[in-house]
């Protein structure tokens, strides 16, 4: 089974390992991922079955944790879209257009990238908290954004702020902007060449960006954790509910929660490995298709 | 106006896609990111460098960036040994361990905290093992080194791999061809050349393990002075309401990001001279 992929079959010695060196450095590698990787998934599902499929479904079922499923729902309903959005739009002005100060603006795009997710939280307390810049404004209105939904929201948008954004700019600057400019010559208006050309040509980008996004805002912790204030039932999200169940020593209701997330990110490596397989494809069909139809 | 600032173009959307972007940016990080650092300000130098260098801070720093390390150099020669595994050979499976690799991007840092406290605690599956060698992984420091090596893991891997395929086989028969062993080919030719990509990778892992939080508070027991981490020791403060103690080393750990982003930068820009 073990071959040289460039050169199945042929045995050319100096270009590869022995034949044992082979399957020694796969073994390591399969050991390696297999503890780090593969164990995990395992010990997450054993432990949220451990006391049986009934206790299961109560733990997910209870009201405490249909809280948390549905404020992560809305947290993630609510940043994703608006991350799309300005990932879009920022995509569009740096990947079309020639400006002063571009490279500044991808790096401070990638900003919430390279900060600590405690750190995401607190600049927002800092901002909206009672000891903060607005407390005594927002607590005079009787606003509540910090231990509250609107914190929660504010804090899921930031964590997940550059994803969609970071897939596109260099897809769209990869793939030049002939084609919209070719189709505005041809008489299409703007918003008819940016759906009817940009829209499929970034559509794996988009979908593979708002999955990673998604993913990211449903199972955020650490900026969460700050700005929730972990009130049961109404500022605990699905992985904050899981902590405190874990803290309580309720070990089966924990990993019921964290199997939830777990299928979630199950599913998001799927989508991901698809849409790399189903882009290859289109990448590896389009020079045939161009061929077949200037022959036609 | 607009066509002053920028090159003219016949394609329309400059300025609502320009604006937009920029106001969404001030709105959700400028602004509060600013707001954070103006706080440090208001607290005055003494204060600030009293918080920053106090002894639990210290340990705090020593244990984030000594694990840290510890973390990224294990992926560095684990993600290059499984990024060379999975573009050179062929084994079955291949395209699900691939896939795999990705799982720390996707997994919830709390659920990677409380699995791997699961696994490597003294009852768990692999922690049974290495109990009675004598090794405490969970509740120690060994502990967060684990969750950080968790954490890291697809970086490496996933800035080799492209460089790794891109690789052109006839350098390597070249070599062979003048009479490299193997070894020769693969420590002279081929190991240069994936460098860079080793480098930037092990700068994200560290970058990003120097902040993690979620999958390591579980594992790592939090004792102060011993196994508490950086951004614990923030949440902590916070807790506490010691906003401005929580926010000095707030801005200590984001000068420190800031270098690091630095870093990163200048391997890409000494790769990209290198092979331009």
């Amino acid at each position: 089974m073990i071959s040289n992929s460039r050169h199945p079959g042929t045995k050319a010695i100096g270009k590869t390992e022995p034949r044992w060196v082979r399957a020694l450095l796969i073994a390591a590698t399969l050991l390696f991922l297999g503890i780090f990787l593969l164990l995990p998934l395992v010990v997450v599902f054993t432990e949220a079955f451990k006391k049986g499929l009934d206790v299961y479904l109560e733990s997910i079922r209870e009201p405490d944790a249909a809280a948390a499923i549905r404020l992560t729902l809305i947290a993630a309903g609510i940043a994703v879209p608006l991350n799309l959005i300005f990932g879009v739009a920022a995509a569009w002005a740096i990947a079309k257009f020639q400006f002063p100060g571009k490279s500044l603006l991808i790096t401070l795009i990638d900003l919430p990238f390279s900060v600590s997710p405690v750190i995401s939280g607190l600049v927002y307390v800092l901002l909206f908290g009672l000891q903060g810049w607005l407390g005594s404004w927002l607590a005079e209105r009787d606003i509540k954004i910090i231990f509250a939904v609107p914190g929660i929201v504010l804090a899921t948008i930031f964590v997940t702020f550059p994803f969609v954004a970071r897939e596109l700019i260099p897809l769209m600057q990869s793939q030049g902007s002939e084609e919209e400019e070719a189709a505005r010559t041809l008489g299409a208006g703007g918003w008819q060449t940016f759906w009817r050309v940009t829209v499929p040509n970034i559509k794996w980008g988009l979908l593979y960006g708002v999955i990673l996004c998604n993913a990211r805002a449903m199972g955020e912790f650490g900026a969460v954790s700050v700005v929730s204030g972990h009130i049961r039932g109404v500022t605990n999200t699905i992985p904050l509910h899981a902590e405190i169940l874990y803290n309580e020593y309720n070990s089966a209701a924990a990993f019921a929660m964290a199997s939830l997330l777990t299928l979630l990110t199950l599913v998001t490596i799927a989508l991901k490995a698809l849409i790399d397989w189903k882009s290859r494809i289109e990448v590896r069909e389009a020079p045939q298709q161009a061929l077949t139809e200037g022959l036609v | 106006m607009t066509h002053a600032f920028r090159q003219h173009s016949i394609l329309p959307g400059f300025g609502l896609a320009m604006g937009f972007t920029v106001f969404y940016l001030s709105l959700i990080v400028l602004i509060p990111l600013g707001a954070a650092f103006l706080k440090t300000l208001t607290m005055g130098w003494t204060q600030f460098w009293e918080t920053v260098s106090g002894p639990r801070a210290l340990a705090s720093y020593r244990l984030s960036i000594g694990a840290s390390l510890v973390a990224a150099s294990i992926n560095s020669a684990l993600g290059l040994l499984t990024a060379w595994v999975l573009v050179r050979y062929e084994f079955p499976g291949k395209r699900i361990v691939d896939a795999l690799v990705d799982l720390p991007f996707a997994l919830p840092t709390a659920v990677a905290g409380i699995t791997l406290t699961a696994l490597f605690a003294g009852n768990g599956w692999v922690g049974s093992w290495l109990e009675p060698l004598g090794i405490k992984i969970a509740f120690t420091w060994l502990g967060v080194v684990v969750a950080l090596t968790f954490i890291g893991l697809p970086f490496v891997v996933r800035t080799v791999q492209p460089v790794l395929q891109e690789l052109d086989p006839e350098i390597e028969e070249a070599a062979a061809t003048l009479g490299a062993s193997r070894w020769q080919s693969l420590k002279r030719v081929v190991f240069p050349e994936l460098l860079p990509a080793v480098l930037t990778g092990f700068a994200l892992a560290f970058a990003r393990a120097v902040g993690e939080y979620g999958s390591v508070i579980f594992i790592s027991g939090n004792m102060p002075m011993k196994t508490e981490i950086t951004p614990l020791l923030i949440v902590t403060k916070l807790s506490q309401y010691d906003y401005s103690g929580a926010t000095a080393l707030a801005v200590a750990t984001l000068a420190m990001s800031f270098v690091l982003l630095l870093f990163i930068n200048l391997i890409q820009w000494w790769s990209r001279a290198r092979y331009a």
